[in-house]
């Protein structure tokens, strides 16, 4: 992983930014989608994984199109909706809907099958699509999806993911935690890693912020490790981040 | 059970082909990482759900490629590995996650390189 330095106080030591527009890109007519990780036809060795991050789609998918039933295994798939309703139905019996502000979670162990549509006939569905590697393998496939109040973002950083089943948001098989904040301009918050050796994945859903003297806009990414705690600053009204801690060795 | 895609793969073609053996325990994953892999004009691919097949088709012809699936235990993988290095050394041993497309690629054309 590149290691770049810059001379500011309270800047980041150790990052990496990945820039929306150098995300792999594949449009499929009824799919379009940005890689920022390398992923189907994207191949590229420079942007394999951020520690046990592997995979982070930005999809947006046409009206009652989707994704026909296909297999996973040994991974946990997190799904976002940012805007739209995407029915989701696996193996295991689950026929659900995911709307904004829900939070869907797979974790797909010694195998399933899923399909994920468009449910709606009238505009796109939106969706993050997060792919992390387990701390354990063959697990028994679980399927969970919790309901968020997007009050509790405002302004504040809303952990929607962690590695443990009481805590607040959805939880998976990695000491990863995730958190999303919606802030007024000029607003700062301070994030704290919750595991020494983690890094820290930022990813811009709206919106601009400064993290530790980097700029970054809508769909930018930055990776960042070897630090204990970091501040975030937006620099529009409205503007949206989602933070994704995960340990840096497989 | 032996699952290969021989529709329009000509075994005297395998010979120029990246020659891919995937073992794993659930039976509709492993045809459809079969047929992912055949799908491609260069790469040619046979799956097992055992690992006593696995070691035979591996002893008869040269692999490239292992792809490891899921519902292997942490044991049955080392004596995999153990076996698969020790009679190909040049193989690559990879780890396969997800179990479709979407890391099916990046996973082979990374062991490629």
């Amino acid at each position: 992983m590149e290691n770049t330095t810059i001379p500011q106080e309270n800047a980041l030591t150790h990052y990496e930014l990945h820039k929306a527009n150098t995300r792999g890109h594949a449009n499929h007519g009824w799919l379009e989608s940005y890689h920022t990780f390398s992923f189907a036809n994207y191949h590229n060795k420079d942007r394999m994984n951020f520690g046990v991050l592997r995979v982070l789609n930005d999809d947006r998918v046409n009206q009652g199109m989707g994704f026909g039933k296909h297999p996973h295994d040994n991974m946990e798939i997190i799904s976002i909706p940012l805007e739209g309703d995407l029915e989701h139905q696996d193996s295991m019996g689950n026929t659900t809907v995911i709307k904004e502000g829900d939070i869907q979670v797979m974790s797909a162990g010694t195998g399933i099958f899923h399909s994920e549509y468009n449910k709606n006939k009238d505009q796109l569905v939106k969706f993050l699509q997060i792919w992390i590697y387990p701390n354990k393998k063959n697990v028994t496939p679980r399927y969970d999806q919790v309901t968020l109040d997007l009050s509790d973002r405002h302004n504040k950083l809303q952990q929607i993911l962690s590695p443990n089943p009481e805590d607040a948001g959805v939880w998976i098989h990695q000491d990863a935690w995730f958190h999303i904040g919606k802030f007024d301009n000029m607003h700062t918050a301070n994030y704290q890693l919750n595991k020494s050796g983690n890094g820290v994945y930022a990813f811009i859903l709206k919106g601009d912020f400064t993290i530790g003297g980097v700029s970054l806009n809508e769909r930018d990414g930055l990776g960042i490790w070897d630090t204990n705690s970091f501040e975030i600053t937006s620099n529009s009204d409205g503007a949206e981040i989602l933070l994704m801690e995960v340990p840096m060795q497989l | 059970m032996f699952v290969e895609d021989f529709a329009e793969v000509m075994y005297t073609n395998t010979m120029k082909k990246v020659n891919i053996l995937y073992i794993g325990r659930h039976l509709e994953i492993l045809q459809t990482v079969i047929r992912l892999i055949n799908k491609q004009d260069n790469w040619y691919a046979q799956g097992v759900l055992k690992d006593d097949e696995a070691k035979a088709i591996f002893a008869e012809s040269n692999f490239d490629i292992v792809l490891l699936g899921c519902g292997i235990l942490e044991q049955e993988e080392e004596s995999l590995r153990s076996f698969f290095e020790k009679q190909q050394p040049h193989c690559r041993i990879v780890q396969h996650y997800g179990g479709g497309s979407g890391l099916l690629t990046s996973e082979i054309l990374l062991a490629l390189e």
